[in-house]
């Protein structure tokens, strides 16, 4: 490959259609006789429909439709409990979407679903996790096919007969996911044949669970997901809202646009769970690490398990002697969590993160050096060398950047005015993996290039990327290349998630590239199109299993307002290795995007539980604080150059997570070194500062 | 939503005419809160009147030295109007610190007045609200309350008055012009809320249909030496966790005369009437004035979540007066 376009900045290739606003999302595409559908979410936890009068709805100006179990299209159950919707009278959580109003406009639906009278048989719920809920069992695995439990060595006898120990109990409360974009569709039956544009991660999946659900063949399904307005993870197969509309247009025999609401979004379409947190660590006084211990209690729903694999990230971040992982899961009436960018990695890293600060303190050893004492060339939990880590390099590299040897380790021995300031640090990592993918690329007798790939853009920067991989793959300028994505009807291709998308789709761009440039005279354009379409399975499925992942470190300075107790951020700056950066300009934005989310993590983001009503009672944006621009006052990413070429075909690692995690201990560990109070449950909001000794 | 009705006044009196006549009826300005709760269904009007284009949008300066702001000036405007920013700092400081850019451009000094709470409970239509649904309860008594009232609320409702603006009103004696079928009247700032006592849906002392025309600041020469402090969860576009609105008039080190007000402690503009009154006539001390916050707060009940109000209301008023006062605090 030359090394041309990979590497160079580049703004997105569909900016100006987004800023513009002729960038289509979901809801967007115009439609002849389309209608709207409108969700009507339960008003009780745990119970049964027993009646539904849609009188009322019905007479309402502009409404077609009440679409609910007791009339609604069936459903195939094989997909799952999540998606068996309007399929029967049982409600297993609160806000569970449980009517499908449509009408001609939106307004009229929206009106129809305040019309629509439900009247339930509710028992009584369990919808607030404790360390001690009666529920709490060991499940098979974690998500999503993790070991729920490890053990290397004697943790117990270890941990007793260290010189220094911390043991600390960290909590995180429930986070929602809330991409700009609500999860939205609009969904056409055509003579059997289903189209739905979709705001989703991955049209390839959807498709599959769509045939599945409603029992036709996959061909006669297309999911277009062109431009998607973030997701996070939520998006990440088949939701709720894409089954609905399908549902609600083939009652109607019309076609129908739903998109949720920001209220309906907090629960059903899945949330970080709220975590319980026991990490123990044990070391010598030179802080070496003996024994470590991460124990994790969190919560799934009725229907279904989901169990965050939070304790995972402490299984191959330091090494030890003696270790142990525990999950413990409890399942209550509430909506089944799912993945939150970082799901395991983000929580698990909160509570290990602040755990090394801690033995930091414990030792008087600098939490930088703690951590490089304590990094290790052999994965602890495979047993196998890393392809490549790097993260001292971030370590030393982000201390250099920030100044870090000026600091006094002394918490809450830096004033400035009214203010106190503290610095702290967190490592990072998140797996990075590839899995199979297929593209094509066609050459054109004018000289350009077509890729197809069926990848998504859900803002990261997918296509602009791939764009740039294909240019050099085919050793040509970037701009004769066009690219398609978002597309079922393009060759098949993972999900946007895990931070896998651009190693898998990448791969399989370039395997594609190298075909079609051994049926191609060099450089001179065919007479007729000639394509080579490629599915890079069979070669990942040969590649050894080794351990792979992506390393941060991060630096964050905050001050304290004492006479309020507000927690603002004076600077944050992260150093990652992920292999090669492709396009520097996305990248940066993943980064920051990643680390952002960690502050709003650890100082903003929380939902508020009501357990009278089982649900939050915090669900918009409103009420539910995500970290504004003011907040960010600075912040910076750099990269280290790193070559592994054990990883996948373009040499790179997936920089989508990395960022949020460890971000939210670095800010804790400093409001810890500004104050000297270490606050262990998430966030760390002014109440519970003012009035205390901290800032006293 | 509900289908509505829209209605574009000829004039103050055909807006009120309308209202006065429609049993369902709500006065639509800047929209930012109105339109929101109808689309959440907590409002459900026939008719909105719509009184944007009324000749309400000036400023204007009063022969006494005093302002006459008409009710559909937009907060940015109003933030940045040279008269105020000259002679009531705390109004210009106390609109900046409230919601964003663009809805700052958008809210209107009357609606301002007349927003509706943040309580969350009323804002979901699936939950407990008196202020919301008379007699359904209050469910915020003993559930999410961190951001509630610990002063002044009753058994049926702790929700807080959500202004920043109605804050720094309070402390310069605002008067509200306010027009209704039978013509103009004055309100005093200090009169147009009240308590929620057993009937928290009324949550002003103006008639059904009533329309608010201007606001009036009378001359307060005092007032060039005032400010507004609001602490928040993060650094913009946030609710008040605790505010202060302060004017203070010192005789060398003796207090003339104080204003204080405070923000997210109560139903409405919290005015700090027993603190001044602790504070005027005495030499300047924030040991002085730590003690008069406290008296203004024995009267506190501070819900289950919400007792930090207590420490941040007193440490946020010895700032604000330590600083007006040129004193930086130890």
């Amino acid at each position: 490959m030359s090394a041309g376009a990979i590497g160079q900045a580049h703004p997105r290739l569909e900016g100006r259609e987004k800023v513009t606003g002729t960038a289509r999302y979901a809801m967007e595409y115009p439609v002849d006789g389309v209608t709207y559908g409108w969700v009507v979410p339960a008003a009780v936890v745990r119970g049964r429909i027993t009646h539904i009068d849609t009188t009322e709805a019905l007479a309402s100006p502009g409404v077609l439709a009440v679409v609910h179990h007791g009339n609604a299209p069936r459903l195939a159950t094989t997909p799952g409990p999540n998606l068996w919707l309007l399929q029967d009278p049982a409600v297993h959580y609160r806000g569970q979407y449980v009517a499908v109003v449509v009408a001609t406009t939106l307004e009229a639906a929206r009106e129809g679903a305040q019309l629509v009278r439900i009247e339930y048989d509710a028992g009584p719920h369990t919808t607030v996790l404790t360390d001690d809920h009666p529920g709490l069992y060991k499940p098979d695995h974690v998500n999503p096919a993790y070991p729920t439990d490890t053990a290397e060595g004697d943790f117990d006898a270890g941990y007793a007969a260290a010189q220094v120990r911390v043991d600390a109990t960290y909590r995180t409360p429930a986070y929602h996911n809330n991409p700009m974009e609500p999860h939205a569709t609009t969904a056409q039956w055509t003579d059997g044949r289903l189209l739905v544009h979709d705001s989703n991660q991955g049209a390839t999946s959807v498709r599959a669970t769509l045939a599945e659900l409603f029992d036709v063949p996959r061909e006669s399904v297309r999911v277009i997901a062109e431009h998607v307005g973030g997701g996070f993870g939520s998006k990440g197969y088949a939701k709720p809202a894409v089954v609905l509309a399908a549902l609600a247009a083939r009652h109607v025999d019309r076609p129908v646009k739903l998109a949720l609401t920001r209220q309906q979004i907090f629960g059903p379409i899945g949330y970080r769970t709220p975590t319980i947190q026991r990490v123990r660590l044990a070391a010598d006084t030179d802080g070496r690490l003996t024994a470590i211990s991460h124990d994790s209690i969190s919560q799934t729903s009725q229907i279904l398990e989901y169990t965050e694999s939070v304790a995972v990230y402490t299984r191959s971040m330091y090494a030890a002697p003696h270790r142990r992982t525990t999950h413990r899961v409890t399942r209550l009436d509430v909506p089944t969590p799912f993945w939150m960018r970082a799901p395991g990695e983000c929580p698990g890293a909160y509570a290990l993160e602040s755990a090394m600060d801690e033995l930091a303190v414990a030792t008087g050893i600098d939490p930088v050096e703690l951590r490089i004492r304590n990094d290790t060339e052999i994965d602890p939990d495979q047993g196998a060398p890393f392809t490549s880590r790097n993260l001292v390099a971030c370590l030393r590299e982000g201390a250099q950047r920030f100044g870090w040897a000026d600091r006094n380790p002394t918490p809450r021995s830096r004033r400035e005015g009214r203010f106190l300031i503290g610095s702290g640090v967190a490592g990072s990592a998140y797996p990075s993996q590839s899995v199979p993918a297929s593209a094509r690329i066609t050459a054109r007798p004018d000289g350009g290039f077509l890729v197809q790939i069926n990848a998504t853009d859900i803002g990261t920067g997918a296509r602009t990327a791939l764009w740039l991989v294909a240019a050099d793959a085919l050793q040509v300028p970037p701009e004769r290349i066009e690219i398609r994505i978002g597309d079922s009807e393009l060759p098949a291709a993972p999900v946007a998630g895990a931070s896998m998308g651009t190693s898998s789709w990448s791969w399989a761009v370039i395997r594609a590239g190298e075909a079609l440039r051994g049926k191609l005279r060099d450089g001179v354009p065919p007479d007729a199109e000639v394509s080579a379409e490629v599915d890079t399975s069979a070669e990942l499925n040969a590649q050894a299993r080794k351990p792979k992942f992506t390393y941060g470190a991060q630096f964050v300075e905050v001050r304290v307002d004492t006479t309020t107790g507000e927690i603002r951020l004076n600077r944050m700056l992260g150093v990652f290795t992920a292999g090669r950066i492709v396009n520097p300009t996305t990248a940066r934005s993943q980064l920051i995007g990643g680390m952002t989310m960690g502050v709003s993590m650890a100082l903003h983001e929380g939902g508020l539980f009501d357990e009278r009503y089982g649900d939050w009672v915090n669900h918009d944006l409103g009420t539910y604080h995500i970290t504004a621009c003011a907040d960010v006052e600075s912040i910076e990413a750099y990269w280290l150059d790193e070559r592994d070429d054990e990883l996948n075909a373009a040499g790179v690692k997936g920089i989508g997570e990395v960022g949020i995690v460890g971000a939210a201990a670095a800010v804790a560990n400093a409001v810890y070194h500004a104050t000297g109070v270490r606050i262990r449950d998430l966030p760390i909001q002014l109440d519970k500062l003012i009035g205390t000794s901290a800032l006293a | 939503m509900k289908p509505f009705r829209y209605h574009r006044p000829a004039d103050v009196a055909d807006a009120v005419a309308v209202l006065a006549a429609e049993p369902q009826a709500a006065y639509l300005a800047g929209g930012t809160n109105l339109v929101d709760l109808m689309k959440l269904g907590v409002q459900r009007p026939d008719v909105l009147v719509d009184v944007n284009r009324l000749p309400l949008d000036t400023v204007e300066e009063l022969p006494d030295g005093g302002l006459r702001i008409g009710a559909t000036v937009r907060n940015s405007h109003l933030a940045a109007h040279p008269t105020v920013r000259r002679d009531y700092p705390v109004l210009t400081r106390a609109l900046l610190a409230a919601a964003s850019g663009q809805l700052r451009n958008m809210a209107t000094t009357g609606g301002n007045l007349l927003q509706r709470t943040r309580c969350p409970y009323f804002q979901d239509t699936s939950k407990a609200c008196n202020k919301r649904d008379p007699g359904s309860g209050c469910a915020a008594l003993h559930g999410v309350n961190r951001d509630l009232a610990v002063l002044d609320w009753s058994e049926q409702c702790v929700a807080t008055n959500p202004s920043d603006m109605a804050v720094a009103l309070a402390v310069l004696d605002a008067v509200v012009e306010v027009h209704d079928t039978d013509g103009v009247r004055d309100v005093p700032l200090a009169d147009l809320y009240r308590s929620p006592g057993a009937h928290p849906e009324r949550e002003t002392t103006l008639a059904r249909g009533a329309l608010i025309t201007a606001v009036r600041l009378p001359a307060l020469p005092a007032a060039r030496r005032s400010t507004y402090l609001k602490a928040r969860d993060r650094a913009s576009f946030a609710f008040a966790a605790g505010s202060v609105a302060a004017v203070l008039d010192l005789d060398g080190d003796v207090i003339r005369d104080v204003r204080l007000a405070y923000g997210a402690l109560a139903h409405r503009p919290w005015r700090a009437y027993r603190a001044e009154q602790e504070l005027r006539g005495h030499p300047f001390s924030p040991e002085l004035v730590a003690r008069a916050a406290d008296a203004e707060l024995a009267e506190a009940r501070p819900l289950s979540e919400n007792g930090f109000k207590l420490p941040l209301t007193r440490s946020i008023t010895v700032r604000v007066l330590s600083g007006l006062a040129g004193r930086a605090q130890s």
